[in-house]
């Protein structure tokens, strides 16, 4: 079923999905944007739940779970975020991380 | 095979060029619609994985649901046409090195460890097996997580209410002051 692709090819491509989400989480300056490279770092995660279930736990189902939680969280995470953003963006009328730079008023 | 193989090159292809489009494009929303087609192949990967209900959950979730959030609220927060300035190179240099690092680091442990496949026979993943076991108390169930997200996904929507909704306590700051 799942010959012809090894795991590892699974594997190296949610790591470098991972680090091009940790490159941008570092480089990036709007709130946006940086929402976005943690959803590329949620999503390279779940590729290695489910690779890991499919090849070395056939019989169990427990990745497929994880990757279906993992994608209701970020749903959540990203809601709330978002409703963040709209505040912040009231408030300093900027999303950029250099902007926001007081927690209390 | 050959064509699960191509497909799968396809994929991982769309998946690289793509996250690397999204976390460097200048135009917001360029960024956002590559994320679009970051999570298409996503989804395109766990169909070569045989685990169609997570695709589905993943296009119509991610790529119809989370992808619409970010571009709503792009165009609610941004001026479209306006481009970010470009990054310190020092920044860009130090950040990318840091993620090179990090990616050998990962690459190097996963090529050296063996990985012993289980040859169990496959389960197959269809909905009646996936309602049995979201609603399960057994030892296959996830009943307890279920209810636990459900919980978790009407405080996040009840949150996200509450801290976007006009008039909210700054207002009432800004006008004192």
């Amino acid at each position: 079923m799942n010959s012809g692709i090894p795991l590892e090819y699974y594997l190296i491509v949610a790591t470098i999905m991972f680090f091009i989400g940790v490159y941008g989480f570092l480089t990036r300056r709007n709130l946006i944007t940086i929402l976005m490279s943690t959803e590329l770092i949620l999503n390279s995660v779940n590729i290695n739940f489910l690779a890991f279930n499919r090849f070395l736990f056939p019989g169990k189902l427990d990745g497929h779970f994880f990757g279906l939680f993992v994608i209701a969280v970020a749903a959540s995470e990203a809601a709330v975020a978002i409703a963040i953003i709209i505040n912040i963006y009231r408030r300093f009328t900027s999303i950029n991380v250099e902007n926001v730079n007081e927690l209390k008023y | 095979m050959e064509v699960r193989e191509i497909m799968f090159a396809a994929f991982a292809l769309v998946i690289i060029v793509f996250s690397v489009l999204t976390v460097t494009s200048r135009r917001i929303l360029r960024a956002a619609v590559s994320l679009l087609f970051v999570l298409i192949a996503t989804a395109g990967l766990y169909f070569l994985l045989n685990y169609q209900f997570l695709a589905a959950v993943q296009l119509t979730l991610y790529a119809g649901g989370i992808v619409v959030l970010i571009i709503f609220s792009i165009l609610l927060t941004s001026q479209i046409s306006q481009k970010f300035e470009p990054i310190e190179w020092k920044k860009a240099l130090f950040s990318a090195l840091a993620a090179i690092a990090g990616a050998i680091v990962v690459i190097t442990t996963i090529l050296q460890h063996t990985f012993a496949a289980d040859t169990a026979a496959a389960m197959e993943v269809n909905m009646h097996v996936i309602g049995k076991s979201l609603l399960g108390t057994g030892a296959d169930g996830y009943v307890l997580p279920f209810e636990v997200i459900s919980v978790l996904l009407v405080a996040a929507m009840i949150g996200a209410i509450v801290i976007a909704k006009k008039g909210s306590p700054f207002k009432e700051e800004e006008k004192n002051k």
